[in-house]
C-alpha cells in the first residue's frame, strides 16, 4: 500500500520514496540559537517584570513632567528598555514558531515571518526611542 | 494552512448496528471506525455487541470477537498480544495505546470507541499508514556506527553508560506517541515525532557510538526537533510509560551544551 491509494491525506503527488522525503533539503543546522535565546529573554522578562511594573504602576495617573523625572534616573531607564528588548525578542521568537506552526504555504509564510521581523523591530524601536526621549529630558 | 476540518472524504456518515449476538447475558457495545478503500464511501462508526462472557477482557479480544462471530471484514493489526510489537495501537476511547493491553473494563462509560490513530492516512478500518513514520525512524540511522576498529569481542560498555540507555531502548515503535502529538499532526512531513526523536536520543546516548556529533548535525533543525513544544501528550499516550518529551528535551540540552 502506497501514500496515494490511502485516504486522509491532503496530496500525494510525490513519486520519491519515503526516506527521500523525510530527508528532504536536509538538517538547517539552525534552531539552537532561537530555542537558547527565547529561554535567556523567558528568564530576563521574569526577572524584569515586577520592577518594570512597579515603574509602570508608579506613572499611572501621572503627568509628563513626573514622567521625564522617573525616567531621567539611569537604572529605571536601563530596566524599562531591558524589558522592552526582552519582550519584543521573545514575542519575535514565539511569533515565528507560531507561523511555522501553522502557516504551510511557503510564500504566505515567508511573508508572516518578514513582516513578524517589521513588527518587532518596529516596536521595540518605538518603544525605545520613547524612553530614551522622556529620560533625556529632549 | 493548518487544517482543522476533516479532508472531505474522510468525514465520518452514518454506520450500521449489528444485530446482538443471540443468548448472550452479558453485552458490550464497541463503535468501531470503518473505512474500505474499494468501495468509493466515506468512513462511517460501526456498532456492536459482544459477549462479554464469551470473551477475553482486552480490547483487542474484544475486536477479535467482532472478527470470528459478527464480522470478518472487520481490519486490524494485531500479533504479539502482549504489549510487546506494538502493531495494535489504535486510538481507544480518545487515547492511543495498544488494544492488547487496554481492558475494556478500563472505559467507564458507554461504548468502546475505537478508531485509527489519528492524522494518518487509513490504509483500511482500523489500519493507519504508517510509512512515514518507519522512514522517519530510519532516518536517525538506528544502528552502531563507530569509525574505531572493531574489537576483537563485543563493543564494551560500563553499568553506568548502559543505564542511561533505560528508558529509551524499550520503545516499541507502535506510534502511539508521534500521532497523539499536534506538533506532528500540523508538520509531520517535516517534524520527525516524538517516536522517532527517542530512538535518536537512545543513539546519541549510547556510549559505544561514535558519531554523536554527526547525528545531532541532522537533528539540528526548526522542524526536524524544534517543532516539540513540550505539549506531553506523547508521555501521556505511551503505553510502555515511555517518556519522549524528556527524551527530546534532553536532546535539545545536548543541542545547547555544544554550543556553549
Amino acid at each position: 500500500m502506497s501514500f496515494d491509494e490511502s485516504h486522509g491525506s491532503p496530496k500525494r503527488p510525490s513519486m520519491r520514496t519515503p526516506l527521500g522525503r523525510v530527508r528532504n533539503l536536509g538538517a538547517a543546522h539552525s534552531g539552537t540559537s532561537d530555542f537558547w535565546r527565547q529561554r535567556i529573554t523567558g528568564v530576563a522578562m521574569t526577572l524584569l517584570m515586577i520592577p518594570a511594573l512597579v515603574i509602570i504602576m508608579m506613572l499611572l495617573g501621572r503627568n509628563q513632567v513626573y514622567a521625564a523625572q522617573t525616567l531621567s534616573s539611569i537604572p529605571v531607564a536601563v530596566i524599562l528598555l531591558l524589558f522592552i528588548f526582552a519582550s519584543a525578542w521573545h514575542m519575535k521568537i514565539g511569533m515565528q514558531v507560531v507561523i511555522e506552526d501553522y502557516v504551510h504555504n511557503e510564500k504566505l509564510k515567508l511573508t508572516a515571518i518578514m513582516l513578524n521581523n517589521f513588527f518587532s523591530v518596529a516596536v521595540a524601536l518605538a518603544s525605545t526611542y520613547a524612553i530614551l526621549k522622556l529620560s533625556s529630558g529632549v | 494552512m493548518v487544517e482543522f476540518a476533516l479532508p472531505k472524504n474522510s468525514k465520518i456518515t452514518g454506520g450500521k448496528t449489528w444485530p446482538k449476538p443471540p443468548g448472550a447475558t452479558e453485552l458490550r457495545e464497541f463503535k468501531v471506525y470503518r473505512w474500505n478503500p474499494d468501495d468509493g464511501k466515506n468512513p462511517s462508526v460501526d456498532t456492536y455487541y459482544i459477549d462479554t462472557n464469551d470473551c477475553g477482557p482486552m480490547v483487542l479480544d474484544g475486536l477479535i470477537w467482532i472478527k470470528n462471530h459478527i464480522d470478518p471484514s472487520l481490519t486490524f493489526r494485531r500479533s504479539c498480544r502482549e504489549g510487546v510489537c506494538g502493531s495494535c495501537a489504535m486510538n481507544i476511547d480518545g487515547q492511543n495505546t495498544l488494544a492488547c493491553t487496554k481492558s475494556m473494563h478500563d472505559v467507564k462509560d458507554g461504548a468502546v470507541k475505537i478508531n485509527p490513530l489519528p492524522h494518518q492516512p487509513v490504509v483500511k478500518d482500523l489500519v493507519p499508514d504508517l510509512t512515514n513514520f518507519y522512514a522517519q525512524y530510519a532516518s536517525v540511522e538506528p544502528w552502531l556506527k563507530t569509525t574505531s576498529p572493531t574489537p576483537q569481542k563485543e563493543w564494551r560498555q560500563s553499568h553506568e553508560d548502559r543505564e542511561k540507555l533505560d528508558g529509551l531502548y524499550e520503545c516499541i515503535l507502535c506510534a502511539c506517541c508521534s500521532t497523539s502529538c499536534p506538533s506532528y499532526w500540523w508538520n509531520s512531513e517535516r517534524y520527525l515525532g516524538p517516536a522517532a526523536l527517542l530512538q535518536a536520543n537512545r543513539w546519541v546516548s549510547d556510549s559505544r557510538d561514535e558519531a554523536t556529533g554527526e547525528r545531532l548535525d541532522n537533528l539540528e533543525d526548526p522542524f526536524r526537533l524544534y517543532r516539540c513544544h513540550t505539549i506531553m501528550n506523547c508521555a501521556k499516550a505511551c503505553p510502555k510509560g515511555l517518556n519522549p518529551a524528556e527524551a527530546i528535551a534532553e536532546l535539545k540540552l545536548k543541542m545547547v551544551e555544544r554550543q556553549i
